[in-house]
Order: C-alpha cells, then sequence, then structure tokens
C-alpha cells in the first residue's frame, strides 16, 4: 500500500507501523466519575469495521509523525491521510 | 541421437550449437532454443513421470503453463528441481535431469503404482489410509510422500546471490506480446515513463509462434523492430525474462527478473532479482492460455497443446512429431494443420469436433467431422489413436484445441471474479480490477490479431491521457483478424478409459464426477478434494476445464457453478529471491558498541540482545568455563572496580518547556519535582496497568531530561512516547530524539569506582560524595576537555557511575578507563555478571516485567502517584490487580545451599500436592551468587513479602525435580544501600 503522507508525499507502508481504530486518540479523563468504565472502553473494546475505517499509523522509518489515515479494510483504498495532531487537537485534545 | 525432428525456419541461431546433457545424454541444440525445443528436436518426446501414478509424460506446452515436462536444471549445489523446460532457455553445457521415477526414465519401478490407480481415486488418503490410527504418521504418510513427488532439493546451501530492487514508472506494461507491443510504443510516444516487461528472453508474444503478418511484415519482424524502437527511447524500460508476478494495492507490483538463468554460471552477479514496480497505471496484455479436451489416455508423450505445436514448428523450426493428427474444437485448431503442412510435416488428420466444413484446405490431411478421440496407445510416447468411431490411426503426435482461456490471473489479485464470456466460452477480467490496470488483447478476450493490436493501443493512450500526457495519434498497426469461432468441447466420453484433467496432479474425469457424487459442490471444495489445479502450475491449463466438467455434472451452467480467483505468484518464486540478500547473518544486521573491537581483543565471548552483540563475559588466564569468568567478574567489581559497556540501553532526549509535565503522564511516579542535576529511577505502564518498562531519567536543565531505557524496550518506549506526545497531548512543548547511536556509555562499578573515575574525569567536577552524591548527575569534561555526561546510577549495587561520552570516543574511553584503572585491578565485565549482581541486588528486569506483571506485583504500588493522570493509571487501580494475597516480588534460597534453583520452577506450599489447583507462584531470575557463594533466586509468591522466612518447595515438573526454598528479601547484597551511597 502506498500512504500520501501530508508533509512527505507517497510513502510505501513498509515504512509505517499499523497500531489501529483511531479512537485510542479518545483518551477518557481521568477525574471522570466513570473513568474505571470509560477507560475500560477505551482499552478493550474496539470497532473492527469491515468498510471505511480512521486507523493510526507511525511512519517509524520516516519523520515519525503519527498520521490518522482514513482506509477501507474491504478495499485498502485510502481516502484521507491527516496528521494525528492536527486530529488530536480538532477532537479536543490539548494537554 | 541427431536433432532428427529440426526442420527449416525458426527464430534460433543455426550457426551457434550449443551441448546439453539430459539424464546425462550428451544432446545439441542452438542459441535461441528452449530445453523443451531442444529435447524435441533430439527426438526426445519422454521427459518425466507424473505426480501419483508415474506415468510417461512428455512435454505438453510451450510456456509457462506447462504441467508435465518439470526437470531438475544443473548439478550439485546449484541443482533447480521442478523447473519447466519449456522456458528454461537452452545454453551451452546445461545438465538436466528427469524427476520422479525410480530407476531409469524408461523403466520407472514406481509405476506400479498406475497398476493400483483404481485404490487411489480423488481423496484416497482420506478414505484409504485412516486404520489404525497410528499407521498414518509413521507409515502411510512416509510412504506416500516417498512415492509422490516432484525433484529433490540439493540440500546444500544456495550458491546464487540474489537481490531487490525498486522501480518507479507511469505505465507498466505487463506482456510484450502484439498488444503490449503497441501499447508500450504508444505510451512512449506519448513523453510517459514506461517499463515494459516480458517473462519470455524474446518479446513478440505469439508473434513468434505464429506466422500471421503485422503492417506487411513478418509478425516476428514487426515485433523485433518495435522492440528495437522502444529499446532506443530514454522513457523506456524493456524488461525481458521478467515475470510480473503479482498485483499487489495502490499500483504496485512484484516482478522477478531472471538476470543469469541462462548463462552457465552467474558469474558472481545476482541470479535473480526481486523487483517491487510502482506504476501510476499498468496495461495487462498477458495473452491467453490454450486449453487441452480431454479424452481416454490423453496423457501420452506426444500428445500437445495445439498452439505449442505451432510454437514449437513456427519459433524453434523444430516438428513435435513426424506423422500428426489434430483434435480441435474450434478454427485455430486448422492453423496447426496448416502451418505443418507448410514446412512440410504430414498431418494425417484433422478431427474436429464440431460438425462443420474443413476451415482452410490441408494438404493430405483426412477431415473427419463431428468426431473425437477415445483412447490412445504407446507406452512411452504416443503410436496410434482410436477416433469414436473406432478407426485408429498410426501418429507419434497429436495436437489439441479446446479454445484458449485469457490469462486472467493478476486481474484476481485484489480478489477481482473474472466474468463468462459466451462468445469465446472463457472467463474474461470482470470489472473490479486492480487500481490503475486496464487489461488489452487476448487477455481481455480479444483473441484475434487486429483486435488485440487496435486494443492494446486504446488502453494505453487512455491510461496516458488520465495521466496529463498528450496521446500519440499514430495509428495501430494493420493486421487481419484470423478465424477463431469455435464450440465448446471439454471432454469426450471414453468409456472406462481414464482422461486427465489436470495433468501435474493426475486428475482424471473420473476423479471429477466422483467429487461430485460425493457432494462437493463448491469449485473451492473441488480443488481441494481432487487437488486440481494446485502445485507449480496452479492449473493454468486444467482448472477451466475441470469447472466446466463439474458444471456438466450438476447440470448448471459454467459461470452459475462458479468461478475460481487466482493468488500470487503467477508462476513459482524462488526462496532465494524472496530472501534476497537477507541470508545467514545478514538476515537480521548486528548493531555493534563503541567498545566492540576492544571486547574482541580481550577474550570477550558475544551474546545477541536484541540487534545488539554484547560481551557475555572475559575469559582471563587459564579460566576454563564460563562460570569461571562470571564469578571473578563479579567478586573483582564487588570487592574493586568493573567496567561494563551499557551503550545498548535505550537514550532518549526529552527537551521543552513542557518536559517535566510529559514525564509525569508516561511514567507512573512523579518527575515534574525532580531536581536538576539529579536523576530518578521511573516505571512505565501500559494503559490497561500492566508495569512494562522501567529506567532512568537524569534531569539535565530545567527544561532537558535525558531518559533511559531497556535495551530491549528502547524502539517501543520511544513510539508510545510519540504516540502520547502527537495524539494525546498535541499541545504540550515537548520534544524527542532517540540518542541511543549517539552516546557511548559505561557503567563503572565497586568500592574504588570513584578514584578510578577521578583520574579520568577534569578537576572541575568535585567528585566527592556531597560534591555527586548517589543520583546526581551532570554534564562534565574528561581526559582533559572530552564532553561527557556522568550520572551517579547503581545496577549492582555498589558505588557507581556511568560515564557517557559521543560515540565516537567509545573505544578510547574504555582504554582509558581499563588503563586508569590498572592500579585497582580493574576488569571489564560482560551481560552475565551485570545479570548475576542485579540479582544479587534484587532489581527487576526483562524475566520479572514479562508482561502480566503491576507495581503492586513489584512491592511498588505505591510508586503510582494518586495526585497525577499517568498512561495506565486508572486501569491499575482495579481491585483484582490489587489483591491482598496477589503474588509479590521476594528473593529465594534453597534450603541445602548446595542445590541449584531452577528459573520457571513454581512454588507450592509444603504438604500440598503439586498441581496448578496449588499453585503459589513462580521463580524468575536464579544465578548461582559467588558473593554468598550458593544459588539465589527472584521470584513472585502469593503474599510474599509477609512471609519472609517460610519454607516452600520449588517444583519443576519439566526437570523433574522438586526442592525446599527459603522466601528471603530480594535485596540479598547490602539491603540497607549503603554501598551505593557510600
Amino acid at each position: 500500500m502506498i500512504i500520501d503522507h501530508p508533509l512527505l508525499g507517497p510513502r510505501d507502508a513498509a515504512e509505517f507501523i499499523y497500531l489501529g481504530d483511531a479512537a485510542l486518540i479518545d483518551r477518557p479523563d481521568w477525574q471522570d466519575e466513570d473513568a474505571a468504565d470509560k477507560f475500560y472502553e477505551y482499552g478493550y473494546l474496539r470497532d473492527n469495521i469491515a468498510g471505511k475505517m480512521q486507523e493510526l499509523w507511525y511512519h517509524e522509518q520516516g519523520d515519525r509523525s503519527w498520521l490518522v489515515v482514513t482506509r477501507d479494510t474491504l478495499t485498502h483504498e485510502i481516502t484521507d491521510v491527516e496528521m494525528a495532531r492536527n486530529v488530536a487537537r480538532a477532537r479536543g485534545r490539548s494537554k | 541421437m541427431s536433432q532428427i525432428n529440426r526442420i527449416k525456419g525458426g527464430l534460433i541461431d543455426r550457426s551457434q550449437s550449443l551441448d546439453f546433457t539430459f539424464n546425462g545424454k550428451t544432446m545439441q541444440g542452438h542459441a535461441g532454443d528452449t530445453l523443451a525445443s531442444a529435447l524435441l528436436a533430439n527426438g526426445q518426446v519422454l521427459v518425466g513421470r507424473s505426480f501419483k501414478y508415474h506415468r510417461p509424460r512428455g512435454i505438453f506446452t510451450a510456456g509457462s503453463e506447462e504441467p508435465n515436462a518439470l526437470v531438475q536444471l544443473r548439478t550439485g549445489a546449484a541443482q533447480e528441481p521442478n523447473t519447466r523446460a519449456t522456458v528454461a532457455e537452452l545454453f551451452d553445457g546445461l545438465a538436466a535431469t528427469s524427476q520422479n521415477h525410480r530407476g531409469p526414465l524408461g523403466f520407472d519401478m514406481m509405476a506400479v503404482t498406475d497398476l493400483l490407480s483404481p485404490f487411489l481415486s480423488a481423496g484416497f488418503y482420506y478414505k484409504t489410509f485412516m486404520w489404525p490410527k497410528a499407521f498414518w504418521e509413521k507409515l502411510y504418510e512416509p510412504a506416500i510422500r516417498h512415492s509422490a513427488g516432484l525433484g529433490r532439493l540439493s540440500m546444500q546451501e544456495d550458491p546464487d546471490t540474489y537481490d531487490k530492487g525498486f522501480l518507479h514508472c507511469d505505465l507498466l506494461v505487463i506482456g510484450a506480446g502484439p498488444s503490449g507491443l503497441v501499447a508500450a510504443l504508444a505510451a512512449a510516444r506519448s513523453g510517459a515513463r514506461v517499463i515494459l516487461a516480458d517473462e519470455d528472453f524474446a518479446p513478440g508474444g505469439r508473434l513468434n509462434a505464429e506466422t500471421l503478418e503485422v503492417d506487411g511484415m513478418a509478425g516476428a519482424d514487426w515485433a523485433a523492430q518495435t522492440v528495437a524502437e522502444l529499446a532506443s527511447m530514454d522513457n523506456v524500460r524493456l524488461m525481458t525474462r521478467t515475470t510480473i508476478y503479482g498485483a499487489y494495492d495502490h499500483g504496485i507490483y512484484g516482478a522477478l527478473e531472471r538476470r543469469t538463468d541462462h548463462l552457465p554460471g552467474a558469474g558472481g552477479k545476482p541470479r535473480q532479482i526481486l523487483w517491487r514496480i510502482y506504476s501510476k497505471r499498468a496495461v495487462l496484455a498477458a495473452g491467453a492460455i490454450e486449453r487441452p479436451i480431454a479424452f481416454g489416455n490423453n496423457d501420452r508423450p506426444g500428445i500437445m497443446l495445439a498452439g505449442a505445436v505451432r510454437t514449437y514448428v513456427n519459433r524453434y523450426g523444430v516438428t513435435p512429431g513426424q506423422r500428426v493428427a489434430v483434435l480441435t474444437n474450434n478454427d485455430d485448431g486448422w492453423r496447426t494443420a496448416a502451418d505443418l503442412a507448410a514446412k512440410g510435416v504430414e498431418v494425417r488428420a484433422i478431427i474436429d469436433t464440431r460438425d462443420a466444413p474443413a476451415v482452410c484446405d490441408v494438404p493430405g490431411a483426412r477431415h473427419v467431422r463431428g468426431a473425437g478421440v477415445v483412447d490412445t496407445s504407446g507406452r512411452s510416447a504416443l503410436k496410434r489413436i482410436t477416433l469414436t468411431d473406432g478407426q485408429m490411426i498410426d501418429v507419434d503426435c497429436l495436437a489439441v484445441s479446446g479454445g484458449w482461456n485469457p490469462a486472467v490471473h493478476l486481474t484476481c489479485h485484489q480478489r477481482g471474479r473474472p466474468v463468462w464470456n459466451d462468445d469465446i466460452s472463457a472467463f474474461v477480467p470482470g470489472r473490479d480490477l486492480p487500481q490503475g490496470m486496464v487489461v488489452a488483447g487476448a487477455a481481455n478476450g480479444q483473441l484475434t490479431l487486429a483486435a488485440a493490436l487496435a486494443e492494446g493501443r486504446e488502453a494505453a493512450n487512455a491510461q496516458v491521457k488520465d495521466l496529463g500526457f498528450t496521446a500519440s495519434r499514430k495509428a495501430a498497426p494493420k493486421a487481419e483478424d484470423e478465424a477463431y469461432e469455435g464450440a465448446p468441447k471439454w471432454h469426450i466420453a471414453s468409456g472406462k478409459t481414464r482422461a486427465w484433467v489436470d495433468l501435474q496432479n493426475d486428475v482424471t474425469v473420473k476423479d471429477i464426477k466422483q467429487s461430485h457424487q460425493e457432494g462437493f459442490r463448491s469449485v473451492e471444495h473441488l480443488k481441494r478434494y481432487t487437488t486440481t489445479g494446485m502445485a507449480t502450475d496452479q492449473g493454468k491449463t486444467s482448472n477451466i476445464p475441470a469447472m466446466a466438467i463439474m458444471a456438466e455434472c450438476s447440470g448448471k451452467s459454467i459461470p452459475e457453478t462458479g468461478t475460481t480467483i487466482f493468488r500470487p505468484p503467477y508462476t513459482p518464486i524462488p526462496i532465494g529471491a524472496l530472501a534476497g540478500r537477507a541470508r545467514g547473518t545478514d538476515f537480521r544486521p548486528y548493531r555493534l558498541t563503541p567498545s566492540h573491537e576492544w571486547a574482541k581483543a580481550n577474550g570477550a565471548t558475544f551474546i545477541e540482545v536484541g540487534n545488539w552483540l554484547r560481551a557475555q563475559w572475559f575469559v582471563k588466564g587459564s579460566e576454563a568455563g564460563w562460570r569461571d569468568s562470571v564469578d571473578r567478574e563479579v567478586l573483582n567489581t564487588r570487592q574493586s572496580v568493573g567496567i561494563c559497556d551499557v551503550t545498548t540501553l535505550g537514550k532518549i532526549d526529552v527537551q521543552g518547556k513542557d518536559a517535566a509535565e510529559f514525564l509525569n503522564k508516561v511514567y507512573a511516579n512523579g518527575f515534574a519535582k525532580l531536581a536538576v542535576g539529579r536523576v530518578r529511577y521511573g516505571i512505565m505502564l501500559r494503559e490497561d496497568g500492566i508495569c512494562y518498562e522501567d529506567g532512568t531519567t537524569a534531569r539535565m536543565g530545567e527544561n532537558h531530561f535525558v531518559m533511559t531505557t531497556t535495551t530491549a524496550n528502547a524502539v517501543l518506549v520511544f513510539r508510545r512516547m510519540e504516540f502520547a506526545r502527537q495524539c494525546l497531548w498535541p499541545d504540550m512543548d515537548v520534544h524527542l530524539i532517540s540518542t541511543t547511536d549517539a552516546w557511548a556509555q559505561f557503567a563503572v562499578a565497586g568500592p574504588n569506582a570513584r578514584k578510578l573515575l577521578s583520574k579520568i574525569v577534569d578537576d572541575t567536577q568535585d567528585m566527592s560524595n556531597e560534591g555527586f552524591p548517589f543520583m546526581a548527575c551532570g554534564e562534565i569534561t574528561v581526559c582533559g576537555g572530552t564532553p561527557a555526561r556522568l550520572f551517579r546510577i547503581s545496577f549492582s549495587g555498589e558505588l557507581a557511575y556511568e560515564i557517557a561520552v559521543p560515540a565516537r570516543y567509545g573505544n578510547s574511553m574504555i582504554e582509558a578507563l581499563v588503563k586508569a584503572g590498572e592500579e585497582f585491578d580493574a576488569a571489564p565485565y560482560g551481560l552475565e555478571a551485570l545479570g548475576v549482581m542485579r540479582i544479587e541486588k534484587g532489581h527487576a528486569a526483562g524475566n520479572e516485567l514479562d508482561g502480566r506483571i503491576t507495581a503492586h506485583n513489584l512491592g511498588m504500588g505505591r510508586m503510582v502517584s494518586s495526585k497525577k493522570d499517568c498512561i495506565g493509571k486508572t486501569l491499575s487501580e482495579r481491585p483484582e490487580m490489587n489483591r491482598e494475597d496477589a503474588e509479590k516480588m521476594v528473593g529465594f534460597r534453597p534450603v541445602d545451599r548446595s542445590q541449584k534453583l531452577i528459573a520457571g520452577s513454581h512454588f507450592i506450599n509444603k504438604g500440598d500436592e503439586a498441581n496448578m489447583a496449588n499453585d503459589q507462584g513462580w521463580m524468575t531470575s536464579v544465578a548461582y551468587s559467588p558473593s554468598l557463594e550458593h544459588s539465589i533466586g527472584l521470584g513472585f509468591i502469593k503474599s510474599g513479602d509477609t512471609r519472609m522466612g517460610e519454607i516452600v518447595r520449588a517444583v519443576s515438573p519439566v526437570h523433574n525435580i522438586e526442592m525446599e526454598v527459603e522466601i528471603v528479601s530480594a535485596h540479598f547484597i547490602d539491603p540497607e544501600g549503603e554501598r551505593l551511597r557510600a
């Protein structure tokens, strides 16, 4: 597969490490009342979608960017590649 | 034997004669021959024995689809089994041998299996060899494996080298037949970067095998002219002897280029190159593969596909027989008869399964309408055929044509499904092609020349236009469309005589019918039950006929019955080519520490640690066993001073205004308040609360930390920290760089460590215990100005430092340290002594942090700060992970001090039966302590921290050993920590 890195252009997937569902960005707040339940869901309950899915890929053999790749798991078609940091900020993460 | 079947014409170079041997017999061929064409020229019709029944077999095709003519090439270590004679290019001195027979090829003692065939039909081994059960593994399977099979490996190391490479292009054209050549030329004229690849050594495809004309010249001449033009263009890469074996995601193709297989020796060059081709677009012009018709005894040497007969006659100047008959269900088969007759070869009969008028006039040949062949005779070569009406004809070659199947293989590699086309009674590529691919020519069902040429041009022009190039306006070359019509005929009823569908796997029409009767309705089940379509040819000539017969059985149409799709590789790829240069120690290159050469010169034995080679121990004087060296290194360190290269530990530079806050997130314990110039030990948790890593981090400045990780986790920790930085806390001002390779680092440990280092460290640094106390760190200079970092940390439990210098000074540093230490008898120590000392001191390491252990288990539960968030914090608080009776890390010593503890032993309370229900915990690390002069161990045992002095049993059922052990503190040496603070 080829991942079109937002900064570096098209790169072979062999340069990347795959992590999985981009929901891993949405780490719960430890001070929430039901933090234990939320962390349980965050840690163990992962969607495994047959179709379009947002995934985390790490450019380990490259610039070390974490990317959010929107990929169809049935066809491997990649429709969007974003910097994970920007996605995280857009989802309200900061410090 | 001379070349009795050599006839005039062909594309071979008769001025170059090549000697080769087959089963030791010397024969001659010419440059431009394949092994198959040269064998046929010499009248060698029998070339092998079949897989299951050891039936005599000959050459069946003229291409990579060959099911029969598998031979062993070359001798000695370079011997290669299961090579198709039809694609092996002849060279001077080639040595080939036939396979799968005991005794001579002409009298195979295993041929007796053919007589047993009534008992060996489809699935026989599932039914016949059931009882007694134990016999399968010990008797039946070895016997079957011995009797059935292909070639033999040399059992020696492959003497050749293989390379890998990467190529990029705008358009990849797969196949250099008529449509491929036109496509490549059209695209090249537009200015696009083109790669044209073909598995053959002579580009041209069927043009080299036919007598058709293109642009008013012989097709082969037009092909040669076009190839010359392409070769002269800078934007074209012409790759012959190159098989595109797989279509992968996003326009990536796998290719195998055979560089030296056609030469007597590789001459030190890579034999083959495995290419990964990145294409923006591709044109698949892989052509078509002729299919046979099944009839009684249709497997004898001399029975050959009709198109292959034409190839041998027209391209190689060889006739496969002197008296030939043609069996066909289509117009194309007639051309074989016509071409043979034109070359003066006797054609005795054309048997057309259709009741239709003659397609063309073939002098001297009888036309038998609406008939078929039901039987043949001739033990090791065809002698006679019997027709449906009972008449017999003496022939030594029968050319068979059952129509052509487009080579759709690569269109299926991304799960595309071919669709049935009634006009040509064959599957053609479906719509869901691999990204960027279009199909042209015969591969797309355009089985005639003019149509193939036109489609090749159109396909390439459409592709390059899509990429923004201006397509060339030049018209496609002129050619005629030849007659190709046919009526499907898959097999001819032949009574009880066996009719073969898959020659490579010895599958008959009866086997397929039987599998249907037994309820195997899916094509995929049929394949697996009968083994149709397996092995080196992957059913290129047999899959479709097998499906057609299955469809007949069920009374359905072929498309209703289903289709089968193909996986890579298109043809077999040697494992050596997939491995490339990654063989032996090059499979995974070693990383060497800066003191490696020094250690090698000083008696070190090395051990692999991840990618690293680390010194395990140093042999000194007359030390005979490793324990002698390790015991000495430990005692020397504890009594005076030792030096150890610890460069392999991961080092991560953490900088930024939020660096301290960031470390608070990734470490379970607090780092925000760590003072500048101080080091702290930390543990890291996974998000599920399990402890996965420990190490020390030094605060070099307000916004600058230097973290060390374990050797094994250096990459993982860095990856997870980048994840935390970018995905979890994206606005933190913190930056990470791995500096593992940038610094050479040495531990200097022992009572004399300070005295030794004081001789090296420049005077500007106060080395006193007050000036540089335990857990201090600082930027210093050594040896008169060389920059260095000094950390007062201790893994051994002794007064100890770690000193780091830029990696390029690493070798000098070890020499300087050893020299400065001469007066203290300083000695280097290796990984074993390091391990012994950390067990003596009770430090957890990889054996303890095995992915199941929490901080609570380690007795470090209170280190997980309750005042701040950190990765793993919330889930580490789950009640089950904090049970009172949880396994706790403690030390163990044998009650009988002379006994040797065993790592992996499980603890059982005295008086309990040794079973899992009574399991109390397990031993993780053991060592002989030279300081205490007995065996010691670390391990986890339930409520261990409250059971000091208790005696339990350490049981190892694997070794069948158990012994009594006493639970003690994990800190065997200096439990109060006085030495390291001295």
